[in-house]
Order: C-alpha cells, then structure tokens, then sequence
C-alpha cells in the first residue's frame, strides 16, 4: 500500500496549549481517509500540516515520500497546487464573484482559454448543485452556497489529493448527499487521494476506505469502517455512539 | 529588572519586525523582477490607492502652502525681501513639505486601508486560501499593492507640489501683494529641477515604506475583527514614524545640508 503522505511523531502547540502529542498517521494514496474526533481535537490541524500551511513544532511530515517539515514558502506553493483544500469556512475571496473564486485557480496555473474555463467553472458549480451563481458575490449567498462554492474551488483543478475540512457540515441530507457522492467519484476519476475531516457518521460510513479518530492530541483508532465500528477501544465506542457517559470528559 | 527585560524584548521585537519587513520586500522584488506581475490588479489598486487619494491631497497641501505664506509673505514684505517668497515656498515645498504631506496623508489613507484588508483577509483564511491554491500573498497581495504607491506617491506629490505652490501664490497675492509675475520668477530661480527630483525619489521611498508596513502589518494580523484594529492603527503609527525618520536621512543624503 503506497502512502500519500505521513505525519511522523508530530507535536503541535499553540502558545502553552499542547495540541497534538506524538501523533503518528498514515494516508494511504488513492484512498478516502476519514478523520473523526471532537470539537476543538485538532483535524483542521492536521489538514494544515498536510499542505504545509502550518509547520509541527517537532516531529516530520511527508507527502509522497518529500520531507515537507522544512521546505520554504515557495517551494511549498509549488506543492500545494497539486492538493486541493477545501476549507471548514469556505474562505472565499470575498472581492471576487463566486465564478472568479471557481476559476481563479485555472487562471493563474493553466494556459485554458477563456470560454473553457467559463464552461469548467459551471460544469464544476453545477455539480455541487450551484447553477447561475458565477456572478454573484460570496456575500450574497447563504452559508450552505458558500460552502458548496468552496468546495467547487478546491476540486476544479482535479487535483491528485484533496483534502476536505467538514465539507458536509451544515448542509440539508439531499446536499449531503450529492457532495459525499462527489467526493467518492472524484477520487475515482483522477485515481486520487482524499482526506475528509467530519462529524457526519452517516457519510462517513459511506464514504471511508479508512476513519483514524483524533482525541487528546493523538491517533487513538485507525481502520477500515468495519474495523472502526467494531472497535472494542471505549473511547471510539462512545463518540460513534454520542453518548454521555464513557472516557470522554464533557 | 523588569525595565530592563522590557527594554531586551522590544529591542529583540523590533530586529524581528525589521526582519520580517526585509524578507517580505525581498519576496516581493524577487516576483517584480522576475517581472511575474500581475498587471490589472496593479492598475486597479493604483486606482484605488492613488486616484481616490486626490482630494484629500490637494486640500491639506493648498493650505498647508497657503499658511506657509501668510507666515513668510507678509514679514518678507516688511523686510523688503518679498520677492524672495516664492523662492522659499517652492523650495520647501518641493524638497519638504510635499513629499512629506502626500506621505502622511496616504499612510493615513491607504496603509491602513491595506493592513485592515490583508487583516480581514487573515482572519476570514483567505490567505491560507490563496496559499492552499499555491498562490503567493506576496505577488496576489503585496506587489500590485507596492508597485502602485511607489508609482502613484511621486504622482500625488507632483500635485501637491503644485498646488501648495498656487495656494503659497494666492495668498502672497492677496496678502502681501506680491505678483504672480515676481512669485513665479523667484520660485522658478530659488528651485533647482534637481531638487524637484531628489523630493519625488524620497515620495517613493515613502510609498515602499507605507506598502510594506500595511502589507506586513495585515498579514501578521492575529485574533479577529480586533486583531484587524490593531495592526490598522499599528501600521499607520508605524510607517508615519519611519516616514519622518527616512525623510531626514534622505534629506540629508540627498541635499548634503544645502
Ligand atoms: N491560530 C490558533 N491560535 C491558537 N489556538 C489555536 C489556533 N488554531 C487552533 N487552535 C487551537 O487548536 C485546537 C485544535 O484546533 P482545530 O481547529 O484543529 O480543531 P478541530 O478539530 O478542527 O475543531 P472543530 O471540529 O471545532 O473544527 C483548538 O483547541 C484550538 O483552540
Ligand atoms: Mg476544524
């Protein structure tokens, strides 16, 4: 099993709050890995460390077998035009129209006419159920939409891995739906690799070829859906179940 | 001793702020001359930098040029050295007052216009949007942003110059009765071109200073919509700070004291 990318033995600390301790996880390349764990536990972390944008204070990354912990800025940007990221808050660039968001990246890293990219840029929009947005501004659109654009953003390029924070969060079942879905068929079509952070079980049941679980700043189950539903580990147990009483403090 | 504890981090403060600036300016030559600019959003931030600044320029140095000469023409006159007003109002103007006043104005304006749009940008993670989609902050955000003040202060400053001048004029005129004709001469032999030159080179050194500190200040933005309000009001402070420090060592490198 080839490894897209690894987080060796990485701690993490914001000022004196130690968020990640020793964590070890393995991506597996051409594979959906699904991270779980509570509010607060550090996934949009570990998304960040996986393109580079946040550097561990000890430990190593690797994606495709590169030593990422201390490559320069420029030499990162490079890298990250073949991972696409689609963010927790969408993070669109609120001066450009949805449209200008979606095809920013055709522009400024290919050589596509013009009227392709228009025609990528709806094709894209149109699969995550936005149709007729490209002119509207990010502000003129409800939370859901603007999540949707985000996600359009991230996968128009088609790049080999994509990484996705909470990208159903907040969405009605039928969205839900149509992105897990999108999800899975992208990672079909270009072969790639995908790393999904998520609360929502259902989807995630659906889509994962593997599901780590994130808690107190570690990897404390890994496996396969079959595997992570039947963990004897307590603390698994508990968050699949939502339960209130287990090793989970509240 | 806490004073002195004090005293050791802002000093080891202020070397990391320098040094975060020159690695920044150098990012941002690096992409200028590897000519990787982006040319529209240059055009457009020159507009909205510069074009919208007019105004405000045009008021602040007509009356700073018009107090200029209320304060000289009329004591002139009564020396009997009128005819040397409008010599010290051009010179001043030009090597001075000019540069400087478009400087502060536009470090008022538009460095704290970039630092609060950086910031929001920071806190809503449209940086790390852009960086995700491997594009550099610094060529999207800093160069168009730098190449348009460095462009449009020396053209501001051309128009303050100017006006402060006719406003230095009118008032010689009305109050002192000094001619346009006598004005004009005097200024036009008290002025070398020279000066007029050396005052635009320190105005781009001035648009460096102001783009560089609101772009690093904007980027450096932590914790919010009250983040976005500090490194506002810092980068202002700051670059009006290094705008006078810069203006006296240039002027004193430029002019060598005459
Ligand atoms: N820039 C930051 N400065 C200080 N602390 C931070 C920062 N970013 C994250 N943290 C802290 O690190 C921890 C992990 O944050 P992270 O965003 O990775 O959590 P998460 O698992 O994605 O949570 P959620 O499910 O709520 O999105 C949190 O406790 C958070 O308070
Ligand atoms: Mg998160």
């Amino acid at each position: 099993m080839a490894l897209w990318a690894q987080l060796d033995d990485v701690c993490v600390r914001y000022g004196p709050k130690i968020v990640m301790q020793n964590l070890t996880l393995d991506v597996v390349e051409g594979a959906i890995t699904c991270i779980i764990g509570l509010s607060g536990a550090g996934k949009s972390t570990i998304l960040r460390l996986l393109n580079g944008l946040k550097k561990p204070d000890t430990g190593r990354v690797f994606v495709r077998g590169n030593d990422i912990t201390d490559m320069r800025e420029r030499d990162l940007i490079d890298l990250r035009r073949t991972i696409g990221f689609a963010f927790q808050f969408s993070a669109l660039f609120d001066s450009l129209t949805i449209g200008e968001n979606v095809a920013l990246p055709l522009r400024e890293h290919t050589k596509m006419p013009d009227a392709e990219i228009r025609k990528l840029v709806s094709e894209t929009l149109e699969s995550v159920g936005l149709a007729h947005v490209e002119d509207r501004y990010p502000s003129e659109l409800s939370g859901g939409m603007v999540k949707r654009a985000g996600f359009a953003r991230a996968v128009v390029t088609n790049p080999q891995a994509v990484l996705y924070d909470e990208p159903t969060t907040g969405l009605d079942p039928i969205i839900t739906h149509v992105l897990t879905d999108t999800i899975v068929k992208l990672r079909r079509r270009l072969n790639g690799t995908a790393v999904v952070v998520s609360h929502d079980l259902e989807s995630i049941f659906q889509m994962a070829d593997y599901i780590a679980m994130l808690f107190e700043g570690a990897i404390v189950a890994y496996g396969t859906v079959d595997e992570i539903k039947r963990s004897p580990n307590p603390i698994v147990q508990q968050f699949l179940q939502g339960s209130e009483v287990g090793p989970i403090p509240i | 001793m806490k004073v002195f504890d004090e005293v050791g981090q802002g000093t080891i403060n202020a070397f990391a702020y320098a040094g975060g600036i020159a690695e920044l300016l150098a990012d941002a030559m690096r992409y200028i001359a590897a000519l990787r600019i982006r040319v529209r959003e240059t055009l457009d931030q020159s507009y909205l930098l510069g074009v919208q600044s007019v105004s405000i320029v045009i008021l602040t140095s007509l009356f700073t040029g018009m107090v200029f000469s209320l304060e000289s023409a009329v004591q002139a006159v009564e020396y009997g050295v009128g005819n040397l007003v409008g010599g010290a109002v051009a010179f001043t103007t030009a090597r001075e007052l000019g540069p400087m006043l478009s400087a502060v104005v536009v470090a008022g304006r538009t460095g704290a216009a970039i630092a609060a749009e950086l910031g929001s940008m920071v806190v809503t993670e449209q940086i790390e949007a852009l960086q995700s989609l491997g594009l550099s902050p610094t060529r999207m955000l800093v160069v168009p942003r730098l190449l348009a003040l460095v462009i449009m202060l020396p053209l501001l400053t051309i128009l303050a110059d100017v006006v402060s001048i006719i406003g230095g004029m009118l008032v010689a005129g009305a109050y002192a009765h000094i001619s346009q004709e006598s004005f004009i001469a005097s200024a036009r032999s008290a002025l070398p071109f020279g000066d007029v030159l050396k005052g635009l080179f320190k105005s781009a050194v001035f648009g460096v200073i102001i783009a560089m500190i609101g772009s690093y200040q904007g980027l450096q933005t932590r914790g919010g919509a009250a983040g976005v309000g500090k490194a506002t009001t810092g980068a202002v402070v700051t670059s009006i700070i290094l705008i006078f420090m810069f203006n006296f060592a240039l002027s004193y490198i430029l002019y060598g004291g005459h």
